[in-house]
């Protein structure tokens, strides 16, 4: 998240935009999406020829042939990836990037939001855009993309032997690698996943599997000693460095750490571990019984458990809390110090704490399709037709909520003690 | 060589190549892993109880086809692989693996059909996935099936289909279409929709008019939906019938997380089958889910729900006589024929039973990832479903529903094969051609 101590933190409701207005004529407007300081609300326009970008009602002066996925970043400037004459390039602000490919898409921003880079495909070749620049090495197919959080390094599953139709045992050789910034390993694997940076972005894990059945993970091109069954995505510990995965041992889910045993693998699943800052704490979701969820500190599981499903995992900064979103019964609410909130909704998003930690905070969807922000478990009085995921001012007194009410955009900066 | 006989003699470098390596040792661990750590009290209560009445022959398709060839039998095919393996305590030779890889994968749907039949209840079908398991284990599993399942690991869609063929697809598929419906969208990634579609592999890949019109049917039905523009898209899963359960559930939770991260409360999944049952059964559980974390509902149930809500309305009706191909997955584990009747009717003015039907019908015999073992084992599933050709004969139907992909493959195969004189189509083919639709010019 950028600073955002220069935003208006003025408490009060401010009349951003009439989400319908837009200066062209317009066949249709499509979703909105709101700038992070709530000062814009965007919109792709579908104009009688082709589309327009639309903030504030202002048409971006440049049309295109398609254009979708619109996105701001988090310092606040918006891209959309856009088709112009059958090529695709990436609109930041309404300026395209000078060059142009078969095909863009995933849009990804640094932690600051001053690399924006983006997965392309380049007459039948893959790999990433970083800032408008193409990967210099180029492959048959890449998929699993990341960007390191400072925007210096890019990652991707890439193909180094070319197959033909059913030539499975040429898969099963290895035909896998992994490429930062365009650089291939020189690993072959059957198959990799989801590669992380650590937190320094120096460090790259990714998990592998080298047969049919053996996984593993594999930092910086050296693989575990051991093998698994089975294995979820790695984590770096911010303070050792030390690299943690999910993995899978005679039917059961446990944690290791650089290849060895952390948390006993009794757990039915285990999955999206999280370190607090400091690395001394790490949580993870995990099911201890067959159908029963809850959150995990250091490898034991908290003694409440939900039956359908535990996500969007959030480590407070401080590190010392964890919330999550718990779903039972087909209803929503928070995980959060051990205990369930009260009241259920029909959709929730991610929990957000506040910058001392001592708030959290979340948009929900209530009956009716209305939704509203909740602040430790109090609902703002006023609901709305959109809303967007609260944020807090840097000195956790407020936070800001985005949202659309009777045709507005609206920014309101409330107290967190106002709910 | 009678046709059947020929039948069985079958090149598969997927099974002779990969068996001609094993030693007794790993097929003997291997074997005995499996038996004794992955599958114990219902795999004994299984095979302990069988008292060889065989009153589930019947059930079976391949059974009927192959003139009551016992070889055929539900609990023959039992008898001839894990029946084995256990007296034999796992010494059994590579020619013996290649017999059970073959009859687990190429001679029996895991339809289920015979689970009705038998007294105890013995699941044939769930023994047929054990022997599965241990031959994907030891890595003797048809070419066609495990080039499928190597899809599914490296895209998390079981038809090489890319990250951009997939958008791409998606955004040609909407301005086809608007040039009947101006106004058509397919929303990409919108988050907070009510829905996210999921569709399979093959619907980008060759059957893309089925993308189109489910997004007619959405925007006429003012339904609130979305796509994803990542993987996870497709509900397929092959690994499921490969035995590589660890693929299976790998992509069961791409697909339930992506449900999750786009904020949906639910999935409509397009027709098919074998998906569903991946979803609602075998994948969830895999993963520690119960039940399914996110709904997903059958395209059956949500052409239905469109109907009863008055949503769907009915433009014309369809003369010509039709039937009914009741999808093992959907009918017989789920229970959704009656709704699909409901669905056929109102858009059929002429519809024809197949008998037997619902949770009695016969399989396509494509299913259980057979279709996916590919050319070589063709002839195995068409020769060992003659009573489906016979079926869908007797209704005299010129038109045959089958709201199921891997159904439509082999009933395409049946068919060509017996030279039947009707039209294959899926449900939505007949809804988007008898559907009232306002946004239409
Ligand atoms: S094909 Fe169906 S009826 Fe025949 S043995 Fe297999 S599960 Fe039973
Ligand atoms: S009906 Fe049941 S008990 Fe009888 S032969 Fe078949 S599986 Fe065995």
């Amino acid at each position: 998240m950028p600073e955002n101590g220069h935003w208006n933190w003025e408490p009060g409701e401010r009349v951003i935009h009439e989400v319908k207005d837009c200066d062209a004529e317009v066949s249709w407007l499509e979703e909105l999406h709101a700038s992070p300081d709530g000062e814009q609300v965007a919109v792709v326009a579908k104009l009688e020829e082709g589309y327009g970008v639309c903030v504030n009602g202002k048409l971006w002066e440049q049309t295109f042939d398609r254009a979708w996925y619109p996105k701001f970043s988090p310092d606040g400037r918006l891209t959309a990836l856009v088709n112009v004459d059958g090529e695709w390039t990436l609109a930041v602000d309404g300026e395209v990037w000078p060059e142009t490919y078969t095909c863009l898409w995933n849009t990804l921003f640094s932690e600051t939001g001053d690399t924006i880079a983006a997965c392309a495909q380049a007459d039948g070749v893959y790999g990433m855009v970083v800032n408008g620049e193409i990967w210099e090495q180029l492959y048959d197919t890449a998929n699993e993309f990341n960007l390191s959080s400072d925007g210096k390094r890019s990652a991707a599953v890439v193909v180094m032997v070319s197959m033909g139709q059913a030539e499975i045992f040429t898969y099963q050789k290895g035909c896998y690698s992994v490429a930062v910034n365009g650089e291939a390993w020189d690993n072959r694997f059957v198959n990799a996943w989801t590669p992380v940076f650590d937190p320094s972005d120096k460090r790259l894990a990714v998990q592998t599997r080298s047969t049919l059945y053996d996984y593993t993970i594999v930092v910086d091109g050296k693989p575990w000693s051991q093998n698994f069954s089975a294995t979820w995505e790695p984590r770096f510990n911010p303070s050792t460095g030390a690299v943690v995965a999910p993995v899978r041992q005679a039917g059961k889910w446990g944690m290791a750490e650089d290849g060895r045993i952390l948390w006993d693998p009794t757990f039915y699943q285990l999955w999206h571990q999280a370190f607090s800052p400091d690395g001394k704490k790490l949580y993870a979701i995990g099911a201890p019984k067959y159908g029963r969820w809850t959150l995990v500190e250091n490898g034991s599981p908290w003694p409440l458990t939900v039956g359908d499903m535990v996500e969007d995992l959030t480590v407070s900064p401080d590190g010392a809390r964890v919330a999550a979103a718990a779903k039972e019964g087909g209803r929503w609410t928070f995980m959060v110090d051990q205990s369930l909130w009260n009241s259920w909704y029909e959709m929730i998003w991610s929990p957000v704490f506040s910058p001392d930690s001592k708030h959290l905070a979340a948009k929900v969807e209530l009956p009716g399709k209305r939704y509203t922000v909740v602040m430790n478990g109090k609902p703002l009085k006023e609901t709305f037709e959109q809303c967007w995921e609260p944020v807090f001012s840097p000195d956790s007194r407020s936070v800001l909520i985005r949202a659309v009410q009777d045709g507005k955009f609206k920014r309101i900066v409330a107290g967190v003690h106002d709910f | 060589m009678s046709e059947a006989a020929l039948a069985q003699k079958i090149d598969d470098p997927g099974l002779d190549e990969t068996a001609a390596k094993l030693t007794p040792e790993r097929i003997r661990t291997t074997i005995n892993r499996v038996l004794q750590q992955e599958n114990s009290a219902r795999l004994k209560a299984f095979v302990g109880t069988c008292v060889s009445c065989g009153l589930c022959s019947d059930a079976c398709h391949f059974f009927l086809s192959h003139d009551r060839d016992p070889k055929y039998s539900p609990a023959g095919k039992v008898k001839q692989t894990l029946w084995e393996m256990i007296r034999t305590k796992g010494n059994v030779s590579q020619e013996f693996i290649v017999r059970a890889a073959t009859i687990a994968y190429t001679e029996c749907n895991v339809c289920k059909r015979c689970v009705q039949y038998c007294p105890f209840g013995i699941d044939t079908a769930y023994l047929m996935t054990v022997v599965r398991r241990i031959c994907h284990l030891l890595g003797v599993t048809p070419l066609y099936l495990q080039d499928t399942s190597h899809s599914h690991a490296s895209t998390f869609n079981q038809m090489w289909v890319k990250d951009d063929e997939w958008i791409d697809t998606l955004q040609w598929q909407e301005d086809e279409y608007r040039d009947e419906i101006p106004n058509l969208r397919i929303p990409l990634e919108k988050e907070g929709a009510d829905f996210f579609y999921s569709v399979i592999g093959p619907e980008p890949k060759f059957r893309t008019q089925l993308i189109g019109q489910a997004a007619v049917l959405m925007n006429e039905c003012g339904v609130d939906w979305t796509m994803p523009a990542t993987p996870g898209w497709d509900n397929s899963d092959m690994s499921m019938y490969s035995g590589d359960l660890e693929i299976m559930g790998r992509i069961k939770r791409a697909h339930f997380e992506t449900a999750r991260r786009l904020r949906v409360k639910r999935v409509v999944m397009g027709e098919c089958g074998h998906a569903y049952r991946s979803v609602y059964d075998v994948g969830n559980r895999w993963l520690g889910w119960r039940e399914m974390p996110i709904p997903v509902i059958h395209a059956l149930q949500f052409y239905w729900e469109m109907l009863k809500e008055g949503r769907l309305k009915v433009a014309t009706q369809m003369e010509e006589p039709c039937t009914f191909h009741d999808p093992c997955n959907v009918v017989r584990g789920m229970g959704l024929h009656e709704m699909a009747r409901d669905v056929v009717r109102a858009f059929c003015s002429n519809f024809i039973e197949m008998e037997p039907n619902r949770e009695q019908n016969y399989c396509c015999s494509a299913g259980g990832g057979v279709i996916n073992c590919g050319p070589p084992h063709t002839k195995t599933r068409v020769l060992g479903n003659r009573v489906k050709a016979e079926q869908i004969t007797a209704t005299g139907a010129k038109v045959l529903i089958a709201p199921c992909h891997n159904c439509h493959g082999g009933l395409e195969d049946i068919i060509n094969h017996y030279k039947l004189d009707v039209k294959l189509v899926f449900l939505i083919d007949i809804i988007y051609a008898h559907m009232h639709k306002s946004n239409a010019i």
